[in-house]
């Protein structure tokens, strides 16, 4: 006979009540864990949604002036001492700490070209990259190679070019090989074509204008990744997209604060119901008490009958509720996740968490019971009988 | 050698007008080896002096010694280890526990001892021989009649083997023949040598026993067999040893 024994047979005679406290303790558990599963796959699914929303973070030239631009309308302004941005310092790029963490990096060269009698910017961009970071792209056509080229939408129509038309810009002629559908931002305006190309026509070999950077995902310290990179590209000016960034952090910080708020009321109701049914217990269990005390119980023995108890009922809680509230989390995702493509990453804590936190409500709740069952007076408990 | 001395304990309930004073100026000792009847009316403080000597109700005012050691001066947490190394409670309710088998109940005093689980089942299985219980030793305390109960009682207190017994009306719920056949096992006790102080109001019982104290109004008032003072060197009194002369003592 160990008190082991002697707590485990008890919970065993008080099938009812050990349940009850299971049950209080496993809902605690199960909300938290659902809410942390739940949490964790809505962050890594707005992350992933927020890639597609394109770059984040811009380097451009260093410049001595102000914009005098806004929404699209220019007012005219002056640019001087623009120091391009070498494409060979973009190899820095994976030096920093959270290179990891670029989903993407484009490369852009811009300039003024004639074509078909207009003036239009000819940009050179990384088709590759571009689409990452410019997925809402729906182009008609196919990328082009070197000869040929990629019109945006009002570009297209002003210039009255279709796909397979031929251009020449500069000494070279070139063919439509796509038309972008509208895209409403400024790249309706512009005609693209590979990096190498641009760089030529606009003669600025081995010469960017400005980089576009995707880096939003799950853990992303954008700001400490702007520093990284305004480090290894010093000549440059590294800009945070600040309204998307803040904005993403903001829904879900707001997001965790509220449902970690809503666990720890369940928790507390949780560790209220753990409480009073060990109370309830250890009165009924007075005379019980009485005669462990009286045969030689010391009163740290009683206080660890009643935490083997609770320690026992909380583990099993937290198995249960932590296997329940996965389960809960993967069924209500599926109304919120509409593709199971990011589906809940496997948190290798979260199990081992919930067994600890159970075990502590458990315990913490078991206290103030175990304390008056260790206080009972022998003689006292075996005469109220 | 468990001697048990006790010097002017007193026991008082409750404050003011409503005070009880259970135990009143009571001083007695007790050999190793006796076997002791403490008798007495209902509500005369029979088994709170039981208490008192069972390390469980620290009394108002007096002191006790049990083998030279002032009980009531220990901490909590070394009282409850005396009361599991030196004594052996018998309860007139039984007081087994429920879901516990036979030989569980046995075993529960040495639960906290450093025994191993075959020591315990062992020494558990030998108590329950020793009462004629063996054969019942699986069975749950739902099975078994009151005198058996009282007999796993028994083997309960004594399987540790405490130098002092302690029974409080341990056949106050038991027939006359069955009463017969505890106080036969509880004689049995005493004749290996185990201390034994026996509560009851049973005269039958307490003639088995060679010393019968008498409670009275929380006062002992009738001493059958006076005993030599260890601390005076002088006989205490037969009715009520208040006259000891503890001055001298440690």
């Amino acid at each position: 006979m160990t008190l082991k024994e002697i707590a485990f047979k008890n919970i065993l005679r008080r099938k009812a009540k050990a349940f009850f406290v299971l049950i209080g303790l496993s809902i605690g558990v199960a909300t938290v864990v659902a809410v942390i599963s739940f949490s964790d796959a809505m962050t890594g699914d707005i992350n992933h949604k927020l890639e597609k929303y394109g770059a984040n973070i811009l380097i451009v030239p260093k410049t001595e002036s102000l914009s005098l631009s806004y929404g699209g309308v220019s007012l005219g302004g002056v640019s001087f001492e623009v120091e391009e941005i070498k494409e060979e310092e973009l190899l820095r790029l994976n030096d920093i700490k959270n290179a990891k963490n670029i989903a993407a990096a484009g490369p852009l060269v811009m300039g003024v070209s004639e074509v078909s009698g207009h003036k239009v910017l000819l940009s050179g961009i990384d088709f590759k990259a571009a689409g990452i970071l410019k997925p809402w792209w729906n182009i008609d056509g196919k990328i082009p190679d070197e000869n040929g080229i990629l019109l945006g939408a009002d570009a297209a129509r002003l210039m009255k070019l279709s796909i397979g038309d031929v251009v020449s810009i500069g000494a070279r002629n070139f063919s439509v090989t796509g038309i972008l559908k509208q895209t409403g931002s400024q790249d309706d305006h512009l005609i693209f074509t590979t990096l190498t190309v641009a760089q030529e026509i606009h003669n600025k070999p081995g010469l960017v204008s400005m980089v576009e950077i995707a880096a939003l995902c799950q853990g992303c310290p954008i700001p400490e990744m702007v520093r990284q990179i305004s480090e290894v590209i010093p000549n440059a000016r590294v800009m945070a997209i600040q309204q998307v960034v803040k904005g993403r952090m903001e829904a879900l910080s707001q997001f965790k604060t509220f449902s970690m708020g809503i666990s720890a009321v369940v928790v507390l109701v949780g560790s209220l119901v753990v409480l009073v049914t060990m109370m309830g217990n250890v009165r009924e269990r007075t005379e019980e008490i009485g005669i462990f005390r009286a045969i030689g119980f010391r009163k740290s023995h009683i206080m660890n009958i009643v935490f083997i108890e609770a320690g026992i009922i909380s583990v099993s809680a937290g198995i249960i509720g932590y296997l329940f509230g996965e389960g809960c989390a993967r069924a209500a995702l599926g109304f919120f996740i509409e593709t199971s493509e990011h589906m809940m990453p496997l948190n290798m804590y979260l199990p081992a968490g919930s067994v600890l936190m159970a075990l502590m409500v458990g315990l913490i709740a078991s206290f103030y019971p175990a304390f008056a069952a260790s206080r009972m007076d022998p003689t006292r408990a075996l005469k109220t009988l | 050698m468990s001697f048990i001395k006790a010097y002017k304990l007193q026991k008082i309930y409750g404050f003011g007008d409503a005070a009880v004073n259970a135990v009143h100026d009571i001083s007695f000792e007790i050999e190793s080896g006796e076997f002791v009847a403490v008798m007495g009316e209902s509500g005369a403080g029979k088994s709170t002096l039981l208490d008192i000597i069972g390390a469980m109700s620290a009394p108002s005012s007096g002191q006790l010694w049990v083998d030279d050691i002032d009980i009531y001066t220990m901490p909590s947490e070394k009282k409850a280890d005396f009361r599991r190394e030196f004594l052996g409670f018998v309860f007139q309710s039984f007081y087994l526990v429920s879901y516990l088998t036979v030989l569980e109940n046995v075993m529960l005093p040495l639960t906290t001892t450093g025994f191993g689980k075959k020591t315990k089942r062992d020494m558990a299985q030998e108590a329950l021989a020793w009462v004629g219980l063996d054969q019942k030793a699986h069975r749950m305390p739902n099975q078994i009649s009151g005198g058996e109960k009282e007999r796993v009682a028994i083997a309960r207190a004594i399987v540790n083997d405490p130098p002092i017994l302690l029974a409080d009306e341990p056949t106050g719920n038991l027939d006359t023949k069955t009463s017969r056949e505890i106080v036969e096992l509880l004689c049995r006790l005493n004749e290996r040598g185990m201390t034994i102080i026996m509560v009851t109001h049973n005269p039958d019982c307490a003639n088995s026993a060679k010393r019968r104290l008498t409670i009275s109004d929380g006062m002992l008032v009738y001493d059958t067999q006076p005993v030599l003072s260890h601390f005076t060197g002088m006989v205490s009194p037969a009715l009520g040893t208040n006259a000891l002369n503890f001055s001298l003592m440690r």
